[in-house]
């Protein structure tokens, strides 16, 4: 009996182990297939040329996307700029105020938040968040504006679940400590807890760009896609998710390869991304 | 638990066996493939043309894939393929034979309160080309053109150059929709919009603009007054064999034509 139980123990435990393991192996492999499917274009029409070229024409034999790296970067900062002192707020209030009634509330409502499609997200924007931008800033109202506003609301639940974890992993003597010192709550908040918990609010920053950079449906139907530098708030832009996706379905030979290489240096910042709130994740647990 | 994963797995391997078996059954029959390639524009009326056919001749597999017109009139050439699809005309030393199935007409369409009545073919290659940025030059109110193209590969967008921008780039400045869906969507909701989509899907919730002076309309277009036109190309080379002969005699047929009729194109028979 005791021999059969450790059998089947060791069986689940191998199982298991491939099961885990696979995962990586499908990370792998998504790796090399856009490598393998991207990197010939690089070597024929040269790195600088795709990274820094001004002319996005596949059809003609010409491939920068550098207007679409400055405006993947630019609905980036300006999702950030929107989702992070809202993220913020919400997180330091749900650990440091809210009751537990309301906190019983407001988590799973953000967990929602975050389960709601993109194409949702999108939709609300052509339909609500366009006609406000285009009636009362001017421009068509596909704009980065409104791909920011879209794109800050996506990233919320990122931004709060991360930094709230960090804000809860404060020690309470941290906090009883300045109480002591006769602080008050906010000052508490601002001058210790806050400070305490940085390296995982940013960490929670990074990763809310990394989902911003990543997100495709919403902006491809809310940015205008116009393949120029946007010049203004209420300018039209496209981002490098958003060129693979809108010209895939026609895309044949050099042109096909050139949106691979689009994945690819998507990829290459995603990863650089995520390296960077990992370091700062570890920072804050030594 | 584990039996409940024993019965599901019996119930999957069943319909799979099933599903296997009932393919196993339509190949084994005399089947006559057609493989027809090219043009994404004339593609999915060719989907929907060979999909009543196959119905009404089950002996048939009709096997339609995209590419591009280049592309299907290269194949064809290569006898590839039996028919190539193009929604562009042929050029010299492309010698096939051609079949005009159906002509489809862009129409250039604003919002309908847009209080222009008309524009000239070098206005339009002027708001595509960015060199017109503003209504007021076209003599309405003092607010940007909200201009809006196709994406590059896009066969409407390949007509569009070939027909009205005459080898001027459409400017990098000009908004992008990857569908006729989403391009109309914009111009029916921003009164500031100019966009352009098939023919067929014009309605109400946009107003399509009369070119020099020509409204586009089925008659206008078989007269040949529209001339932002093009025609749908089925090729082969040299003469088609009895089968391929009799899918092309389908499409011509009246029923044929009743259905690319209804999907908005216009038929070549008249």
């Amino acid at each position: 009996m005791n021999e059969k139980a450790s059998l089947k123990e060791r069986v689940v435990k191998t199982v298991l182990t491939i099961f885990a393991l696979s995962s990586l192996l499908f990370l792998f492999l998504i790796f090399i297939f856009i490598l393998i499917e991207g990197s010939p274009l690089f070597l024929k029409v040269g790195l600088k040329n795709i990274i820094f070229g001004f002319k996005w024409a596949p059809t003609k034999g010409s491939f920068g996307i550098f207007p679409m790296i400055i405006s993947s970067f630019l609905v980036t900062f300006g999702a950030l700029i929107i989702g992070a002192p809202l993220g913020l707020s919400c997180a330091i209030y749900l650990s440091e105020y809210s009751g537990k009634r309301l906190k019983m509330i407001l988590k799973p409502a953000l967990e929602l938040l975050a389960g709601i499609p993109s194409v949702v997200y999108g939709f609300l924007g052509v339909i609500y968040i366009v006609p406000l931008v285009r009636n009362y800033l001017g421009g068509s109202g596909f704009s980065l504006i409104s791909t920011s506003i879209i794109l800050g609301i996506m990233i919320l639940p990122t931004i709060i679940s991360i930094s709230f974890d960090s804000i809860m992993s404060v020690p309470k003597t941290y906090r009883e400590g300045s109480y002591a010192m006769g602080a008050t709550k906010w000052q508490t908040i601002y001058k210790i807890v806050v400070p305490s918990a940085r390296s995982g609010i940013l960490a929670s920053f990074i990763l809310g760009m990394g989902r911003a950079i990543g997100e495709t449906m919403a902006v491809i139907m809310i940015a205008g896609n116009a393949l120029k530098i946007p010049m203004s708030l209420t300018d039209p832009l496209r981002t490098l998710t958003g060129n693979i996706a809108l010209e895939l379905a026609y895309a044949t030979g050099d042109h096909r390869l050139g949106l691979f290489s689009t994945g690819i240096v998507l990829l290459v910042i995603i990863m650089a991304l995520n390296y960077i709130a990992n370091f700062g994740i570890k920072r804050r647990s030594q | 638990m584990v039996k409940k994963i024993g019965i599901f797995l019996i119930i999957f391997s069943v319909i799979f066996v099933c599903s296997c078996a009932n393919k196993e059954k339509k190949h084994s029959g005399k089947k006559h493939t057609i493989t027809i390639a090219g043009s994404t524009s004339v593609m999915p009326f060719t989907e929907k043309l060979a999909e009543f056919f196959m119905i009404q001749n089950p002996k048939f597999i009709i096997d339609v894939q995209g590419g591009g017109s280049t592309a299907g009139i290269q194949a064809c050439l290569n006898n590839t393929v039996d028919l190539g699809m193009s929604s562009r005309k042929l050029k010299e030393g492309e010698r096939l034979n051609e079949i005009i199935i159906c002509y489809d007409g862009i129409s250039i369409v604003v919002h309908p309160d847009n209080p222009i009545n008309g524009l000239t073919l070098e206005q339009v290659r002027a708001i595509f080309s960015a060199k017109i940025k503003n209504w007021k030059e076209l003599g309405w109110k003092d607010r940007r053109i909200d201009a809006i193209t196709r994406e590059e590969g896009s066969g409407t967008r390949g007509s569009f150059e070939d027909l009205v921008m005459h080898g001027e780039e459409i400017d990098d400045s000009i908004m992008v929709q990857d569908s006729n869906g989403s391009v109309k969507e914009i111009v029916a909701t921003d009164p500031y919009a100019i966009g352009y989509i098939s023919l067929g899907l014009v309605d109400k919730r946009v107003k399509a603009m009369p070119i020099d002076g020509v409204i586009p309309t089925v008659s206008s277009i078989k007269t040949g007054a529209y001339k932002i036109m093009r025609p749908f190309l089925l090729l082969s080379n040299g003469d088609p064999d009895d089968h391929v002969r009799e899918f092309i005699e389908f499409i011509l047929s009246k029923q044929g034509q009743e259905i690319l009729r209804k999907e908005g194109l216009i038929g070549s028979y008249e």
